[in-house]
């Protein structure tokens, strides 16, 4: 673990630099720490794929004190009984089709496979959420099966629908509001990600898993699915 | 009581000091883009200084006074008028029911800051007021819109005037040239020995393409050694390098993580000063430190506690 400081406020927390499990998980543990122990000084935590972005209030603390508390917490030895280490499982309902999915014939084509292979492939493999950016409530899932990656598409859609499931490279991810953007759409969920409203507001975590789950055009429209185009 | 927005101009926006606390859902912090202006006004009017304000950007808003309040104007000066008679920014003022008040065009500096005593009353979304268009946050409605003609400007005091000001000495000189400090962090390292010399050497212009996200440069390109770096936190002020070699400042609506390489962050404060930078005028880097920046705002968040100097009741 390294802290280095980024401007009077804030310092930024690396756990090596390899997008993965193991990193995923010491961001999420220390995360969890930081947000149980340090809620009275730290104002944001921004937790990444192999990072964490802290910033503090610094009437209450200097970057010195911050840095010592920041270690102590983040290398506790205690198993406390609180700490859950085990991720949550958040399943989603997708509906994979053209009607939908935007480019879910790109995908196929790319890939040399059957749509119900690429529908197969993108639901059986259990996801790790590793950010959350771009967009209020916008996960960035991985790592999606070998077959099925793609690179982003060369010209953005100026305007993706709410709830498109997308890939990108060996990503893949869930748009929680219409914006624009370049990723290969494939299928949408009527789940609503971001809710402000809600006492949830966002859906899912980073440290969280994902499982999708194919469902019928009924069944879209039954959980309050969405066919229009925005 | 309420002020009424005659003309919103090109951009009036609510803002309290930001949201914080839900950067970690993908939701930026918005605030005021001058730190430094923003809390003086409530200062000045002996407000809680988070109390929401209005950024006006550019001039050209006016609004009328349906009850008498104490207001004070900081920032840049957008040639603020009282039923067509100038004031002075920097101060506290008296403007009674049935007055207009119009910020006309920038004669030095792009944002004004307005606030009343007792602050604004908007609606909160997440626990603040500061409006995010490109989220849907925040705004006297809570859904990011910014001020429209006929909005009502809500507040709870009719509390009686107190002249403050900010003596001369303390009022920054947004038409000199900039120089901005940074602290080297991030990926700076990953910068080669000659493109951080060049970074620190050369002038930078401010492009057109400026916004709350962030401010784009013009000038001598850099580069570092990355292609790209594994996505991460993104700190107000950090200066961003993507692959044209043209630096971006991130500012307060930026996005909340990003994969390009940056080659440090400026201060807060820094920061807010080139918020009151427009198209065309140059700024140049000098290499500091974080301690300098530490410094520099412990003093300034020491002076907001002091009393205003200049405060006199009358």
């Amino acid at each position: 673990m390294k802290i280095e400081s980024v401007n009077e406020n804030t310092c930024m927390v690396y756990f090596g630099d390899q997008i993965g499990a193991k990193s995923a998980g010491l961001v999420k543990q220390a995360s969890d720490r930081l947000r149980r122990d340090m809620s009275d000084l730290i104002i944001d935590l921004v937790p990444s794929y192999t990072s964490i972005l802290v910033t503090w209030d610094l009437e209450k603390a200097d970057r010195f004190a911050i840095t010592r508390r920041v270690r102590e917490v983040i290398d506790a030895d205690d198993n406390n009984s609180t700490e859950d280490d085990s991720a949550r499982i958040v399943e989603l309902p997708v509906y994979y089709d053209p009607e939908v999915g935007l480019d879910l014939k790109d995908v196929c084509e790319h890939a040399g496979l059957s749509r119900d292979e690429v529908v197969r492939i993108h639901s059986e493999q259990l996801y790790q959420v590793y950010a959350i950016g771009f967009a209020p409530g916008f996960a960035y899932l991985g790592s999606t099966d070998d077959r099925i990656a793609i690179p982003r598409k060369s010209t953005p859609r100026l305007k993706v629908p709410t709830g498109s499931v997308g890939i990108a490279g060996t990503q893949t991810a869930i748009y929680p509001s219409c914006t624009p953007g370049g990723w290969q759409i494939i299928g949408r969920t009527p789940q609503k990600m971001v809710d402000w409203d809600s006492d949830s507001l966002a859906l899912v975590q980073v440290g969280d898993q994902v499982r999708f789950r194919a469902i019928s055009r009924d069944e879209f429209l039954e959980l309050g699915g969405n066919l229009d185009e925005l | 009581m309420s002020f009424e927005v005659l003309e919103p101009g090109m951009l009036a926006l609510v803002q309290d000091a930001g949201r914080y606390g839900y950067q970690h859902m993908g939701v930026t912090t918005g605030g005021p883009m001058d730190e430094f202006a923003f809390f003086w006004a409530n200062r000045l009017l002996n407000n809680d200084l988070n109390a929401p304000q209005i950024e006006i950007t550019f001039g050209r808003f006016s609004l009328k006074a349906n009850h008498d309040a104490c207001i004070a104007i900081t920032g840049g000066d957008l040639g603020a008028r009282i039923n067509g008679r100038a004031i002075e920014p920097w101060r506290t003022h008296q403007i009674s029911a049935g007055d207009r008040l119009d910020f006309t065009a920038p004669m030095s500096g792009l944002r004004a800051y307005l606030a009343v005593s007792g602050g604004f009353k908007p609606a909160m979304k997440l626990g603040s007021c500061a409006t995010v268009s490109r989220e849907g946050l925040g705004g006297i409605n809570g859904q990011g819109a910014k001020l429209a003609k006929g909005d009502r400007l809500e507040f709870e005091t009719n509390a009686a005037f107190v002249e403050a000001f900010l003596p001369e000495s303390d009022i920054p000189d947004y038409q000199q040239h900039l120089r901005l400090g940074v602290i080297p962090g991030y990926q700076y390292e990953s910068f080669p020995a000659v493109q951080r010399m060049k970074f620190f050497s050369c002038d930078y212009e401010i492009s057109q393409n400026i916004d709350r996200m962030g401010y784009r440069l013009k000038g001598d390109a850099i580069h570092s050694d990355l292609n790209g770096i594994v996505s991460e936190g993104i700190a107000y002020g950090a200066i961003q390098v993507p692959s044209d070699g043209q630096p971006i400042v991130l500012m307060k609506d930026r996005q909340t993580i990003g994969g390009y390489p940056k080659i440090g962050c400026l201060s807060a404060l820094d920061a807010g000063l080139l918020a009151q930078r427009g198209p065309g005028a140059s700024v140049s880097f000098y290499l500091s430190d974080v301690a300098e920046a530490e410094g520099r705002r412990m003093l300034f968040n020491q002076r907001l506690k002091t009393n205003a100097p200049g405060i006199r009741a009358d």
